[in-house]
């Protein structure tokens, strides 16, 4: 951490091994392309987060009077739809995943690195959809597309938004498909499975779902503007159709799609919290399986999605029982991370701040999850904010957070570079609180029974409302935080060493940043994952 | 500020109170596992904390029977409650069987209610206490949903077909209605209230009203308008099954397969006759779908069930044609 001065003649890394746009928008390095990513997704989380504010100014008062109905109804499908497709399902193995998998496993880069590119510019060109049809007014039909509603009913740009949604699932798929070959084929000397680290386990049953998952949204979002374009009768009961089955069609992919998004997350707080307790996961092997078994499960619970849309009590059974069992692995993960503390050697650096505060979320956001999953519960709490309150602890409590702790834990990596700890602590304290104001009063919400997607409510909501939409100031401001130092740190921060943290991983074994091609002599892998032990003694020795 | 801030709705059904216990337990149960996990999340922080710069973490075996102790105990807690609430769920979308019958109709963006008495409402409806009643609901555009947070009772409604549910309120008041599945711009004002009375004012203010038809009436005067008579009736069986005492039985279809002859069934039989038809029929009933309300077709069909419930009253005499499934050649 103090050869800062040392370092006359400048070493090349991918970073400036070229400058010009053409190096960018070419490349086929995993960690350039990673980048592109980080930009991309950024953007749109900008806008999403925009549209949120604009929808908790609105709900500050119970009238709907900041604006229109149809607008408010227009803003909430935009946030769900970017946040969701554009933000979400890729932030996490789009960036942390395609820049730390090849490096994790001593590879020089992904399987595909052509496929990898093409993945940015397929994500580009839906996302490029998804903005044309926000220009030509946007969609209102909630980023769930519920037919007949989005089939018949809707007059807005709904075909253009799912099409949109549909080539972003490509992108998806692509990259789900280049993370299972590379894993499989790509692994140093050495690099056993069971060394592997758990951020790549946990990437390994997200691609899973990607892959498997993803073409059935696509099929759904295709019958929906087939029905609206040729009147074909797929789910209008007055055509003849099932409006039910676009449910099942939708859920089949979307209820996995939230494992996209918070299974890589778990990954990242099992590399947060081993390295800022020097210690190897407690149980590592079951925290590896639950994450195959959060991926399998996952794919067998759609139907606590339609408790109360006419599906027999019989399927409601089984979707319960279902649900309640793809709780346990994730009550294992929880436990192991929380075991892993015990005698460790605990460090209070930024990242762990978010690795701390992703578990009282994650159970927050879990336990709530298995009450909905509960029949006699959900249907009372379903449809209302008590389930918003309740994803939003999921994707955003748990998924953000292990994206910004990520991101946090390998800036230095990706940059070279350090940020003001000073204020990326500030921000991970004002997320924690923001976010927690933000949505705990909307549990209450939900359990009184306001409705989710109104525009206007009863007067009886309104202080909690006020007091959510309080909430979400602080959490945008610390959103900014990062925005702004991170980038600063880009030109001003401190170079950091190759491994500021002393961590444990193949990553942390190259310079910071990387060379191109990730690794001067090819990494050969003789020890445990986060072995400490050995890594002690290397720096000793 | 927090008096009219009530953090908790009102009970005012029968159902009410086994939900709140069901989920009040549950709340207790998590919030003993979430500060269990965050009171050892904060100790171990704080009490492991490094003290060295080259200080590592005490690596330790991980014990297969913890491994298993708390895999076990969440699935067993979790498997009780899952119980429970599917106990809650069955109770709540059985109706008892003296729950008397209320009709819905849903459309962008109201609700239409029609009371047996054959009384009309829009966005609001009036209930006795303690009386068990049964909504039997319908879409005429998108998918609605029918919530009373007061009762905790919701169902979706759907074009198409019948979905129902049932409450019985305990408590005199006037309670939210809300449409809580997304259904278009003003989805947020597709609520209204539901009034509960004492009986006595229930049927004070049922007479002190324009009640029109009731619902059977209704129903038996479109059976002879849309002429559903001609063939279906009461002493032959030859063009079409006679319709009393139909309701609730099996009949057998042309390929084998039964049915049970319940609310979805019949209005799929009034849209598209031949869809299901019955084993020995030919296809000459013609389609009244775009010809017939959604509400028209709740009305024949309570005046169907009242068949069933008293064959003598509406169609005169005809004791032996009740007999279930009384297709004309078995064979």
């Amino acid at each position: 951490m103090s050869d800062t001065v040392t370092t006359p003649p400048r070493r090349k890394h991918y970073l400036n091994v070229d400058y010009g746009i053409k190096s960018w928008l070419l490349t086929q390095d995993h960690k350039r392309i990673a980048i592109l990513y980080l930009i991309s997704i950024t953007f749109f989380f900008i806008i999403g987060g925009v549209m949120a504010a604009l929808i908790r100014v609105e709900l500050a008062t119970p009238l709907g009077d900041l604006v229109e109905a149809d607008t408010y109804n227009r803003l909430f499908t935009a946030h769900g739809v970017l946040m969701v497709f554009l933000f979400l399902i890729p932030s996490i193995p789009a960036v942390l995943g395609n820049f730390l998998i090849p490096l994790m496993i001593g590879a020089k880069d992904l399987a595909f690195p052509k496929l990898n590119l093409g993945s940015w510019y397929v994500y580009n060109l839906g996302a490029l959809l998804m903005v044309a049809a926000l220009l030509r007014g946007g969609t209102d039909t909630g980023w769930t597309f519920y037919t007949p509603y989005s089939s018949t009913f809707a007059d807005s740009e709904v075909i253009l938004t799912a099409l949109g949604a549909f080539v972003v699932g490509f992108s998806s798929i692509m990259t789900g498909l280049n993370f299972i070959v590379t894993i499989h084929r790509m692994r140093a000397p050495g690099l056993t499975w069971f060394r592997l680290p758990l951020f790549v386990w946990a990437h390994y049953g997200t691609s899973l779902i990607q892959v498997l998952g993803t073409p059935v949204v696509a099929i759904a979002i295709l019958l929906v503007a087939a029905e609206r374009l040729l009147h074909i009768g797929i789910f209008d009961p007055a055509l003849g159709g099932d409006p039910v089955l676009f449910q099942h069609l939708f859920w089949f992919y979307s209820h996995p799609a939230v494992y996209i998004m918070i299974l890589p997350s778990m990954g990242v707080i099992s590399e947060l919290i081993a390295a800022f307790s020097r210690k190897r996961i407690f149980g590592y092997k079951f925290v590896a399986f639950s994450s195959l078994a959060i991926a399998v499960l996952g794919f067998l619970v759609w139907g606590h999605h339609l408790f109360v849309s006419s599906q027999s009590i019989y399927a409601g059974l089984i979707f319960s029982v279902l649900s309640m069992l793809v709780a346990v692995p994730s009550a294992v993960k929880v436990f192991n991370w929380t075991a892993t503390l015990y005698q460790g050697s605990i460090s209070w650096q930024t990242p762990m701040i978010y690795a701390l505060g992703f578990i009282g979320l994650f159970v927050i956001g879990g336990l709530t999850g298995t009450m909905l999953a509960t029949l006699g519960i959900d249907m009372h709490v379903h449809d209302t904010y008590f389930v918003v309150a309740h994803f939003h602890y999921i994707m955003v409590g748990g998924a953000i957070m292990g994206y910004l702790g990520g991101l946090h834990f390998w800036w230095p990596k990706i940059t070279g570079r350090m940020y003001s700890v000073f204020w990326s602590k500030i921000a991970a304290g004002l997320i924690f609180v923001g976010f927690n104001l933000t949505f705990f009063p909307q549990f209450l919400l939900g359990y009184m029974g306001m409705p989710r997607r109104y525009h206007a409510y009863p007067e009886e909501f309104q202080i909690l409302n006020v007091l959510s939409s309080a909430g979400a100031t602080i959490l945008g401001l610390g959103y900014l935080l990062p925005l702004i130092y991170l980038f600063w740190s880009m030109r001003y921060g401190e170079r950091a060493g190759d491994n500021p943290w002393g961590a444990y991983g193949l990553e942390w074994e190259t310079s910071s940043p990387p060379p191109t091609l990730n690794f001067d002599e090819p990494p050969v892998v003789t020890t445990e994952a986060y072995d400490y032990l050995s890594l002690r003694e290397k720096k000793l020795a | 500020m927090w008096k009219n801030v009530p953090l908790f709705p009102e009970q005012a059904s029968t159902l009410a109170s086994e939900v709140d216990a069901l989920y009040l337990t549950f709340l207790g149960i998590s919030i003993f596992f979430g500060l269990l996990v965050a009171g050892l999340v904060i100790f171990f922080a704080i009490r492991y904390r490094r003290r060295a710069e080259d200080e590592i973490g005490r690596p330790e075996k991980a014990g297969i029977w913890l491994e298993i102790t708390w895999s076990v105990i969440p699935l067993a807690i979790l498997l009780g409650m899952f119980a429970w609430g599917a106990k809650v769920y069955i109770g709540a979308f059985r109706p008892p069987s003296d729950a008397v019958e209320y009709f819905v109709t849903a459309k962008q963006w109201m609700w239409k209610f029609q009371h047996p008495q054959g009384n009309r409402e829009i966005n609001e409806l009036h209930v006795p206490v303690g009386q068990a009643i049964r909504l039997t609901m319908t879409s005429e555009d998108v998918i609605h949903s029918f919530f009373v947070p007061a009762f905790r009772v919701k169902a979706d409604v759907l074009p198409g077909r019948y979905t129902t549910l049932w409450f019985e309120a305990t408590k005199i008041g006037t309670y939210h209605l809300f449409c809580a599945e997304y259904c278009g711009v003003e989805h947020s004002k597709m609520g209204g209230s539901i009034t509960v009375m004492e009986p006595a004012d229930y049927e004070m203010w049922l007479a002190g009203r324009d009640t029109g038809p009731s619902v059977v009436a209704s129903g038996q005067k479109l059976f002879r308008v849309k002429a559903c008579s001609t063939c279906h009736r009461p002493d032959s069986a030859t063009l079409a099954p006679i319709l009393h005492g139909l309701f609730g039985e099996e009949v057998e279809l042309e390929d084998g397969s039964t049915q049970i002859v319940d609310e979805n069934y019949l209005r799929e039989s009034i849209m598209n006759p031949i869809a299901k038809l019955v084993r020995g029929y030919k296809p000459l009933m013609p389609t009244y779908q775009g010809q017939i309300t959604e509400e028209e077709v709740l009305q024949l069909i309570g005046y169907i069930k009242s068949l069933a419930s008293d064959a003598t009253e509406n169609q005169g005499p005809e004791s032996d044609s009740s007999s279930p499934a009384s297709t004309p050649d078995e064979g």
